[in-house]
């Protein structure tokens, strides 16, 4: 398996209270992964291990290596802003920036100094709001608050925001659990679209949309990864009695 | 389903009406602060009030106007918030990006919040005592700088409050692009917050021009417009001081017209703020 991230021997803890317990994964290139599992079981915890957003909560402790391109990011001198360009977020809740939906598409592209002009500023903009599914929608009011669109829309705002600043990878925190059927379907379809360039990895607590969506699965019960493969495999013939149950409804 | 006089109805009834008596006293009151301000001062009031120095002899006579104070305030309120604005937003700031809730953040709000709650006159004291030290006498400068020390705190804690209640997720949407600390709190931070910025500026700035006593000793009193920095300002609440104090009705009645100016001018502060802050926050997260 061509193995974009990495992760050995990780545990987190959030004060005393350990939340991840030695996870030792993979996550396949260019493909949708998906972390699934009941609440409280530390999939969002482990997920936010990768863009190294964990350690923004209070008081936690993160020990262990995440390997993005082979390189641990939880090193001294590495760069914290640079592994989150690398690695893009989509959140549960969309939280457009406080500006305009043209400038929610262009921030990231301005701190990074990806672009060298207007005019390339404008076609990314236009081009990343194709790519979320958001152009047609929001071309005769660029200008607007971000805030005007719907919380639908706001979703694939943010989307188009996060490809702006060209990640290798993305990751989505249930990022349709806040939205209707027909905004998560819009959303899951730009995913499935991005997966042949990016590698994603997506937590979600419904079973269905796992199965809509994944290519590999993680399977993740109390704080400790159950069982991990190919998604075809993992629902189809679980190999842990725990994962058999999750699959079955049980918990 | 019909109402009946039951204790909760009634304990709502008293409770409303002591909110309505306390409102009405309140608004009464300005209402009366307004009314005497302006029943007294419009007859004094002229066009050569505003628009010229004071004539005849001593600042306190009946001729002239009183330019010198309603520019000598504008120019030591303005020069007091600038200094207080280039100090208080990096400090709101940075109260706020890097000390958060901790114990450092603890202190250093208590420590503005007593400063908030120092007498102007200690200010003043405060700042004549530093004049002689540099061996300053009664300048604008001195009043600009006491003025910045009694506006910093307001200005700080207005903006930190402003600044808190911003939503977390906010930051960490803008974190999560790979935005620096810094840009999260320049380029994010601080477009979220423009609105109760500016309001708070202007809160600061209404402080600032309304104090008597942090000026009496730093800035000192003139007839004149002051053209350089070293020399001494005259201030429209002074004005209304000194004026008030003589035996003349005439000059007397000068005293409510510089007050009825004084509000004027913080009233089209209140005004316009408002203003800005709307259109400001046409972009802002609700």
């Amino acid at each position: 398996m061509d193995a974009h991230i990495q992760v050995k021997n990780l545990n987190a803890y959030y004060g005393n209270a350990q939340a991840l317990k030695d996870i030792n994964i993979e996550i396949p290139s260019k493909q949708i992964t998906v972390i699934m599992g009941p609440s409280g079981c530390g999939k969002t915890t482990l997920l936010k291990t990768f863009n190294r957003f964990l350690e923004l909560t209070d008081e936690t402790t993160i020990i262990g290596e995440v390997l993005v391109d082979g390189q641990n990011i939880y090193e001294k001198d590495i760069d914290v802003t640079e592994v989150r360009k690398r690695v893009g977020l989509l959140a549960q809740r969309p939280f457009p920036l406080p500006m305009s939906i043209y400038e929610n598409v262009a921030y990231g592209m301005h701190i990074h100094r990806t672009k060298n002009n207007r005019d390339e500023y404008r076609q990314a903009v236009r081009h990343y709001l194709e790519v979320a599914g958001l152009y047609e929608e929001v071309k005769t009011r660029l200008m607007s608050p971000a805030t005007s669109l719907s919380i639908g829309q706001q979703q694939r705002l943010c989307l188009a925001r996060g490809l702006a600043v060209e990640p290798e990878i993305i990751l989505g925190d249930e990022p349709t659990s806040a939205l209707d059927p027909i905004s998560s379907q819009h959303i899951e379809g730009r995913l499935l679209d991005l997966k042949k360039q990016y590698t994603t990895v997506i937590v979600t607590h419904t079973l269905r949309q796992a199965k809509r969506l994944a290519d590999y699965v993680i399977f993740m019960y109390l704080g400790e990864v159950v069982e991990a493969g190919p998604a075809k495999e993992v629902f189809n013939n679980p190999k842990q009695e725990r994962t058999r149950a999750y699959l079955e409804g049980q918990f | 389903m019909k109402k009946h006089w039951h204790r909760r109805h009634i304990v709502e009834a008293i409770v409303k009406a002591l909110m309505m008596f306390s409102f009405a006293i309140v608004a009464g009151s300005l209402g009366l602060i307004l009314w005497t301000v302006i029943s007294r001062g419009l007859p004094a009031l002229t066009w050569s009030m505003i628009t010229q120095t004071p004539k005849g002899g001593f600042y306190l006579g009946k001729e002239g106007g009183i330019l010198n104070a309603i520019i000598g305030s504008l120019y030591l309120a303005g020069g007091g918030t600038l200094i207080a604005l280039i100090f208080s937003l990096p400090i709101a700031l940075y109260l706020e990006t890097y000390l958060g809730d901790s114990g450092w953040g603890h202190y250093i709000r208590l420590a503005l919040d007593v400063l908030w709650g120092i007498p102007s006159i200690v200010y003043g004291a405060f700042g004549f005592t530093v004049m002689l030290a540099l061996g300053l006498r009664a300048s604008l400068l001195g009043g600009i700088i006491t003025l910045a020390l009694l506006e910093l705190p307001i200005m700080t804690r207005a903006m930190d409050e402003v600044i808190r209640r911003m939503p977390v997720d906010l930051e960490q949407a803008a974190l999560a692009l790979g935005s620096t600390r810094l840009e999260v709190a320049a380029r994010v931070v601080t477009r979220q917050m423009l609105p109760g910025i500016v309001t708070a500026i202007l809160l600061a700035f209404g402080r600032g021009i309304g104090d008597a006593a942090a000026v009496l000793f730093t800035a000192g009193f003139t007839d004149r417009i002051p053209t350089s920095l070293m020399q001494p300002a005259a201030s429209l609440p002074l004005a209304v001081f000194f004026q008030l104090g003589m035996p003349y009705p005439e000059v007397q009645k000068r005293a409510y017209a510089s007050a009825l100016i004084l509000t004027i001018i913080v009233l089209a502060i209140s005004l316009g703020s408002r203003w800005i802050a709307s259109r400001l926050s046409k972009y802002v997260l609700k």
